[in-house]
């Protein structure tokens, strides 16, 4: 398996040796429909702006001064039609993707970097400190984590990052016990002893030795949950724990099934926002699965 | 483990900003009134005190009364318990059968086109989100094409002689199909993809090669031998998915109006019934807990090669 930043050996640059240990899976035509997924969704996010043609949640008025309700696709110049509040449904779309890549990437950044400092501290030092981060780990593994999410969004300030926050404190669990797993068949190579008896520090042969070669299992963790974080948010918001001044799909598709969308056949409200989190979704998903040919190439024979 | 659990439960719905008795308590209530009321919920004594008597009560299976429903947690989260079980179970049943088949299928076809195209399509079920596969189906099927009922578990007015005859009923089970359905067409992944793992690898095993040399038919090999081993492991992950599930169910229940406990934790944390979230959310945490502990002794009673220490 050919790593994908294929250039000559750069040491002296840890951005450069941080970027090859990932290695980004580019062999794999899934894991490049992901990559690319993520490309145009990150494009439309930062340009947002200007491929909006109405603030999401202004309530619009048609030239006769009547409330732009209802509208079906393409009616009165707007793409997707129009909620029955009268805000444009395509701008709407357009912003979630903001969110979405928001709350995904910062929830994935923080279930991959503490999972894997627990996995590491866990399965390098062993002893009470293993004991200890492991009873933690089976404790997170009794919470429900949907109704945990419910309750701490309903207690707390409505916020997106509520949903970060509760993905933080509990789904560190699984990141976690695969890394402290890798850890434990890691410390036990000749390389590591080396490391040892050449005087280096524990802290530096975790960090330096082993770290780097723990990443990708980091990254396949982190590309699954940048999925979960989106879908869970979509199901708060769903739900109606979400924050209202917030655009997200989840939102839309909230204040569809309370308008009556459903009943009404207003599948030009509902369907889209669904649409854009199955593929972001799923382009995690993708991506992930490169990593594995990556990581166990015997799947693939 | 529960302990745990319960534990922290408590901490988070006493360390809350708002007064859990803010949905109780009416604004013409004097001050005594509230101060009794406080007493009387004994949220006026200290709060190591509030926890040694919440466990008490606990270990007793006492879960305090309902603010909204004035009428004791347990009777209502248990009276809902099989409901949300009913839900379940059907959903991965249908689930397992229809993954477990097709999963050793595809393995059998390994190198096609069938299984090329098929694995995507399983990993995009799998990133749908519940609820709007729930809201697709319910659009499609209940007010579109009118086939199914949109949304409880039976129709008004209909009255049964037993909890027997209510759930083999004709029209409970319409009322099940699109919940279900939905639930079943997310779950079916898991069991899928695992049996086709399990497949591949055991079809390269010496018994299956042995077999094979034998002169047995095909479908005997993969049916007989190769599906058979692997079809252990795809049952112990039956168990965790129940408990996955379970958790699960809060979004599809609230779209189907389905009355569990999914949709009670919902509408309870919604109106700040703190007794009944709860207890609701405990008895999902009983659930998640309890089928993790027999997914693990499943899995050493099944495949005596591995022995937890």
């Amino acid at each position: 398996m050919r790593s994908a930043t294929a250039e000559p050996a750069n040491t002296g640059n840890p951005v450069m040796r941080v970027l090859r240990k990932i290695r980004l899976p580019l062999d794999d035509p899934f894991a490049v429909v992901g990559l690319l997924i993520y490309a145009v969704f990150f494009l439309v996010a930062i340009f947002a702006d200007q491929l909006a043609t109405h603030d999401p949640l202004e309530i619009l008025f048609d030239k006769d001064y009547q409330l732009a309700a209802d509208l079906r696709p393409l009616e009165d110049g707007f793409v997707l039609g129009t909620t029955s509040l009268g805000r444009d449904i395509y701008s709407q779309l357009i912003y979630g993707s903001r969110s979405a890549l928001l709350i995904g990437l910062t929830a994935a950044f923080m279930v991959a970097v503490i999972g894997t400092v627990v996995g590491l501290l866990s399965g390098y030092f062993g002893g009470w400190i293993d004991i200890l981060l492991m009873r933690a780990a089976d404790i997170a593994f009794g919470i429900p984590f949907l109704p945990f999410v419910i309750v701490l969004a309903a207690f707390l300030e409505p916020s997106i990052w509520n949903v970060v926050l509760a993905m933080a404190l509990i789904l560190w669990r699984d990141t976690g016990r695969v890394i402290r797993s890798q850890v434990l068949t890691l410390r036990t190579r000749a390389y590591i002893d080396a490391a040892r008896v050449s005087g280096s520090s524990d802290l530096k042969i975790v960090f330096r030795h082993i770290a780097p070669n723990i990443l990708p299992l980091s990254f396949l963790y982190g590309s699954i949950a940048i999925g979960w974080a989106i879908l869970t948010e979509a199901a708060i918001s769903f739900l109606g724990f979400g924050d209202p001044e917030t655009i997200s799909w989840g939102y839309m598709l909230q204040d569809a099934y309370a308008s009556q969308a459903l009943s009404q056949g207003g599948y030009y409200w509902f369907v889209p926002p669904g649409i854009c989190i199955v593929l972001v979704v799923v382009a995690g998903f993708f991506i992930s699965r490169g990593y594995e040919e990556i990581l166990f190439p015997k799947l693939k024979e | 483990m529960l302990w745990a659990v319960a534990t922290i439960l408590f901490l988070m719905f006493r360390l809350m900003p708002s007064n859990p008795l803010a949905a109780y308590i009416d604004p013409t209530f004097t001050v005594e009134q509230q101060a009794a009321l406080m007493a009387k919920f004994g949220l006026d004594r200290p709060l190591w005190e509030q926890y040694f008597i919440y466990l008490w009560n606990l270990l007793q299976g006492e879960l305090g009364d309902s603010f909204f429903y004035r009428q004791p947690v347990g009777t209502r989260v248990l009276e809902l318990l099989p409901n949300t079980l009913i839900l379940t179970f059907s959903s991965l049943i249908i689930a397992y059968t229809f993954g477990i088949i097709v999963g050793a299928w595809l393995a059998w076809k390994r190198d096609t086109f069938a299984e090329r195209a098929a694995i995507p399509l399983v990993l995009t079920t799998r990133a749908l989100p519940e609820f709007w596969l729930g809201m697709l189906l319910l659009a499609l099927f209940s007010f579109t094409l009118g086939w199914f009922p949109a949304g409880g578990t039976r129709s008004p007015g209909s009255e049964y002689a037993s909890y027997f005859a209510l759930y083999t009923s004709r029209d409970f089970l319409s009322h099940l199909v699109l919940p279900a359905m939905t639930l079943a067409i997310y779950s079916q992944g898991l069991p899928l993809l695992l049996m086709r793992s399990n497949m591949l690898e055991v079809m390269n095993e010496d018994f299956v090669t042995m077999a094979r040399i034998k002169g047995l038919s095909s479908w005997t090999v993969v049916v007989r031998h190769a599906a058979r081993n692997a079809l252990l492991p795809v049952m112990t992950s039956f168990a965790i998915a129940v408990g996955y599930q379970i958790q699960g169910n809060v979004v599809v229940e609230t779209v189907f109006s389905w009355p569990g406990l999914g949709r009670e934790l919902v509408n309870a944390v919604s109106a700040s019934d703190y007794p009944l979230a709860q207890g609701a959310f405990l008895m999902i945490a009983v659930v998640v807990v309890l089928m993790n502990l027999l997914a693990d002794l499943l899995y050493t009673l099944l495949d005596p090669r591995i022995s937890h220490a």
